[in-house]
């Protein structure tokens, strides 16, 4: 093992306190050392966008990270949209019945990239939408079902908002 | 089918809540105690000789495990090749790749040491440290230059450059076209890229001593192959060896290939009685993984006054890369692809297969059809402009026709059995999207556009994909003791929603409810026979299987409740997960107490003196490939200053039989236009003149991201064929199909004002640019000298 930190890093709602190797990215260390192997990895150069997750509310690329950097920060992954194990989030949703998802391998980089959109903008275009996503590619859906979904999220969001 | 359950319904897909949780589990996601990490020392030249190598500094790193090279790995092989090519008498010579490599490096990127460490950090660290002497010699990179006369031989024990050389040819070419009106010839170059699938390749392998057994998860889109071929490599029994692919980020054909890396984790994994994972990332996915690269054609298509076809032939030149991993399949597929639609009366094509000192060259999505394809188009448009017949004229006079069909075409399939187009009215197809991409009115709307300085181009092409290639694929369907239908099936799941396909099918006969059933894919000791997912396959052929298995446990299901209710077969139903008498239904019994019963209770008989155990397994043997086909027109506007194309409207019209989910088939129909459109406008893998990639990540390589694609209007036929019992055809490579074609022909019509004309895919925008200049100045040029 080469030289080592020790952290605090909040992730989902849960704390760690671990020790980390310096060079470790943050994706490595949640995937390979926490076991949250939801964030994944395509391309490790910061282009395709899967491995985004929310950090403190913004979203990041956790390949382009150093765990240490997130040192008392606070981080949501895709395992910490969904609010209860029974229940999908309604952007979770919108993904499902609008076929949003084939391989599902860029999901976690799309869901925090339109969760942070949404909250940012509740009621996009299809031209915004696209812009947003535009740093996460996908090679299966064409996009085209992950546009739809994106909208009717928001139009979710807007309906439980107003309710 | 009258009144169905499931089967045509957009049922959500089974796959998806443990996606979107974060839940999947992908070969990377794959922990086990004390697993150790791979990385593989790759060549960095062309083609070179390796003198030595010395492993004493990598060994010597902390945390190194074990440092394996071909000579270490050797002694647990009975075959250190990869023998996996498929049959032909095309070939000229047989190159298989190695385990790792040898005495002689062929290609960048080619596996020669792998470094099993901690962590991933010090294997790749480690994996530096190993000194390799390399004497370094010419390259090919070229496929033309390939076979030219004293062109550098790509391996250097090799005559000469050519891997394969075979003919498609029917009628009387010559003298069609020795006695034909018009003659056009064109030299079209065609490239496409990698697969990119957002998930690398990779592997985990474990031994496990106490059985004696090593299990091997891969992303792999063939688990059974990968397994055969490890048994033919290490001289293992079947036993001693399991397969299995958790998800699948993505296949898009190169993951149905076995590789160095798949055999290399395992060895590791065996020789350091350590389970061993291996990653691959996105450079060694540019230049470790196979891809489809350059096919050079020269072709000529003879018409008469009316557009009508007498005759197409000419030459390709197809690039192979070093080894054969597949087969000569892509050429294959572009030669027999080019006259299906249309009625070509006389065809010939001579195909070479050339060597170059690159990753070999095996199916993504579309397998060489594409460019077949993109060949029959162009030619139709050049002799449209030719002859001054419009585009989609000339197409109608050529079409075959619905009432032709079945169609028998003067070809055979790689099976040798004649191709027979099974069903479909193209004509119709093709009057259906130029409808709705308001064809007549174009005219109007380009005219409008040019008065405003914009230029604008509509394209169109035709495609017709043979689908579900055979001879079969498993499925064993079992009604478990737990009430629950389990299915088995050969098949892979890469993204494509494989195991809703399958639930819907089974669930069709087995009371409806997806709920209960749970597929197994790409698990060897699954179902022990199984092809796996390429050629737009599955559904016809595990569907198939899938579809006789659920009808024949039904049968026997039926037969078993009729025992226990007492009562006759004809007056139960099967309902969510019971079977009970119509009309009365508290009198039931549920399929849980069902598989009880013939699940044998030691010295009692069997209900109804059947067969124990409520489960069948079907191989449906389908030779004939069906036939999907389909029309895109596309409409752009180009900006003649930058090169960008930007899409009007992209429509589709779209007919693979009957259609089990529309919302899957949508998605696999219009990620294919996609990845088409990213071929045709964005994606090339360069390589330098010694065969040195030149795109070796994202920034370098242009994959199309959601700005750069259309919402595409896509609207289906279902032509059922009937050769098989479902009606279904196959669909994962037909969006792909047409796209280059439709493309670039809506980008030469939106240039003709600059005389432009297009004889390659891709046109990257920095080439738009160069054919606009090129065009004007030709037209200047013609203002100054006319002639």
């Amino acid at each position: 093992m080469g030289e080592t930190r020790q952290i605090t890093v909040t992730i989902n709602g849960k704390t760690y306190d671990e020790e980390v190797e310096v060079r470790f990215t943050l994706a490595d260390f949640m995937r390979q050392q926490l076991g949250l192997t939801g964030t994944h990895l395509g391309c490790e150069h910061g282009v395709c966008g899967a491995c985004t997750i929310l950090f403190d509310g913004r979203s990041a690329r956790s390949c382009l990270m150093l765990a240490v950097q997130a040192n008392g920060h606070d981080i949501l992954t895709i395992e910490g949209i969904a609010p209860s194990e029974d229940e999908l989030h309604p952007l979770q949703e919108a993904f499902r019945d609008n076929h949003g998802l084939q391989c599902g391998f860029c999901t976690p980089g799309m869901l925090t990239t339109l969760l942070e959109f949404l909250d940012d903008n509740p009621d996009p275009t299809e031209a915004e939408v696209r812009i947003a996503i535009s740093g996460n590619l996908c090679r299966c859906t064409g996009y085209q079902g992950i546009v739809a979904a994106a909208l009717d999220a928001a139009q979710r969001l807007r309906d439980l908002k107003g309710a | 089918m009258s009144s169905r359950k499931v089967f045509g319904s957009r049922a959500k897909r089974l796959e998806d809540p443990a996606l979107l949780r974060g839940k999947g589990r992908f070969v990377d996601d794959i922990l086990l105690p004390g697993l150790m990490q791979a990385a593989f020392l790759r060549s960095p030249h062309g083609h070179a000789l390796i003198k030595a190598i010395n492993k004493d500094a990598a060994l010597a790193m902390p945390g190194v495990h074990g440092v394996f090279t071909l000579a270490d790995f050797k002694p647990h092989l009975v075959n250190h090749r990869l023998v996996v090519g498929l049959p032909s008498p095309a070939y000229r010579q047989d190159l298989n790749r190695p385990a790792l490599a040898d005495d002689e490096v062929v290609h960048v990127g080619e596996p020669i040491a792998i470094v099993v460490a901690d962590s991933r950090y010090i294997a790749e660290d480690a994996a530096s440290l190993i000194d390799v002497d390399y004497e370094i010699l010419p390259a090919v990179s070229d496929c033309v230059a390939a076979l030219a006369e004293g062109a550098p031989t790509v391996h250097k024990g090799s005559p000469h450059n050519l891997l394969a050389e075979f003919d498609v040819h029917y009628g009387d070419v010559d003298r069609a076209f020795a006695n034909a009106p018009h003659v056009f010839r064109e030299k079209i170059w065609q490239h496409r890229g990698g697969s990119h699938s957002l998930e690398g390749r990779g592997a985990v392998a474990s031994y496990d001593a106490n059985e004696d057994r090593i299990t091997l998860w891969s992303s792999t889109q063939a688990a059974h192959t990968a397994k055969n071929v490890l048994i033919d490599m290490l001289g293992w029994d079947e036993n001693r060896i399991r397969v299995l692919t958790p998800d699948v980020g993505g296949g898009f054909g190169p993951k149905v290939v076995f590789y160095p890396e798949d055999v290399a984790v395992v060895l590791a994994a065996y020789i350091l009685r350590e389970p061993v994972k291996w990653t691959e990332d996105r450079r060694e996915h540019f230049v470790g993984t196979t891809q489809e690269r350059d096919q050079n054609w020269d072709v000529e298509i003879a018409v008469d006054g009316d557009g009508g076809i007498i005759g197409i032939r000419g030459t390709l030149i197809h690039d192979h890369g070093a080894y054969t991993a597949r087969g000569i399949n892509l050429a294959q597929n572009s030669a027999v692809v080019v006259p299906l639609p249309y009625n070509v009366p006389n065809y010939r094509l001579d195909v070479r297969l050339a060597l170059t000192n690159k990753v070999s060259v095996t199916p993504v999505r579309g397998a060489g059809h594409p460019q077949g394809i993109f060949v029959m188009e162009r030619l139709l448009d050049r002799a449209a402009r030719e002859l001054g017949i419009d585009p989609a004229e000339i197409r109608r006079r050529n079409l075959v026709k619905g009432e032709d069909m079945p169609c028998e075409k003067p070809l055979k399939a790689r099976n040798g059995l004649p191709v027979v187009l099974d069903s479909g009215d193209y004509p119709a197809c093709m009057a259906k999207t130029l409808k709705a991409a308001d064809y007549d009115g174009f005219p109007a709307r380009q005219a409008a556009a040019l008065a405003n300085g914009r230029y604008i181009g509509i394209g169109i092409a035709n495609y017709v994909k043979g689908t579900g290639r055979g001879p079969f694929e498993s499925a064993t369907v079992r009604i478990g003791t737990s009430g629950k239908i389990l299915v088995y099936t050969g098949a892979a799941a890469m993204g494509q929603g494989t195991r809703t396909m399958l639930a819907q099918i089974v669930a069709e006969q087995l009371g409806g409810d997806m709920d209960l059933i749970d597929v197994v894919t790409g698990d060897t000791s699954g179902v022990p026979m199984g092809i796996g997912g390429s050629a737009s396959r599955q559904t016809v052929t595990a569907g198939s299987s899938a579809h006789l298995a659920a009808l024949a446990v039904r049968e026997k299901a039926l037969k078993v409740a009729a025992h226990m209710l007492e009562t006759s077969e004809e007056d139960l139903e099967i309902e969510g997960g019971e079977i009970r008498v119509k009309g009365v239904p508290e009198l039931k019994v549920s399929l849980g107490k069902i598989s009880h019963a013939v699940a044998g209770t030691p010295g009692y008989a069997l209900p109804g003196g059947i067969e124990p155990g409520m489960e069948a397994t079907k191989s449906a043997v389908i030779d004939d490939l069906t036939f999907a086909n389909g029309t895109q027109v596309v409409e752009v506007e180009v900006d003649p200053e930058t090169g960008n194309v930007t899409f009007l409207n992209y429509v589709m019209v779209h007919d693979s039989g009957v259609i089990i989910n529309p919302m899957i088939v949508d998605g696999q129909v219009i990620g294919g236009a996609a990845h088409g459109i990213g071929n045709t406008l964005y994606e090339w893998m360069g390589y330098d003149e010694n065969a040195q990639p030149l795109t070796t990540n994202f920034a370098e390589y242009l994959l199309v991201s959601a700005t750069e694609v259309p919402t595409i209007n896509l609207i289906h036929m279902e032509s059922p064929t009937p050769l098989n019992p479902l009606g279904v055809k196959g669909v994962g490579e037909c969006g792909i199909a047409p796209a280059s074609a439709a493309i670039v022909a809506a980008v030469e019509n939106a240039l003709s004002p600059f005389n432009v004309h297009i004889n390659q895919t891709p046109i990257r925008p920095a080439e738009i640019v160069s054919m606009v200049d090129a065009g004007r100045l030709d037209l200047n040029r013609g203002q100054r000298n006319p002639s």
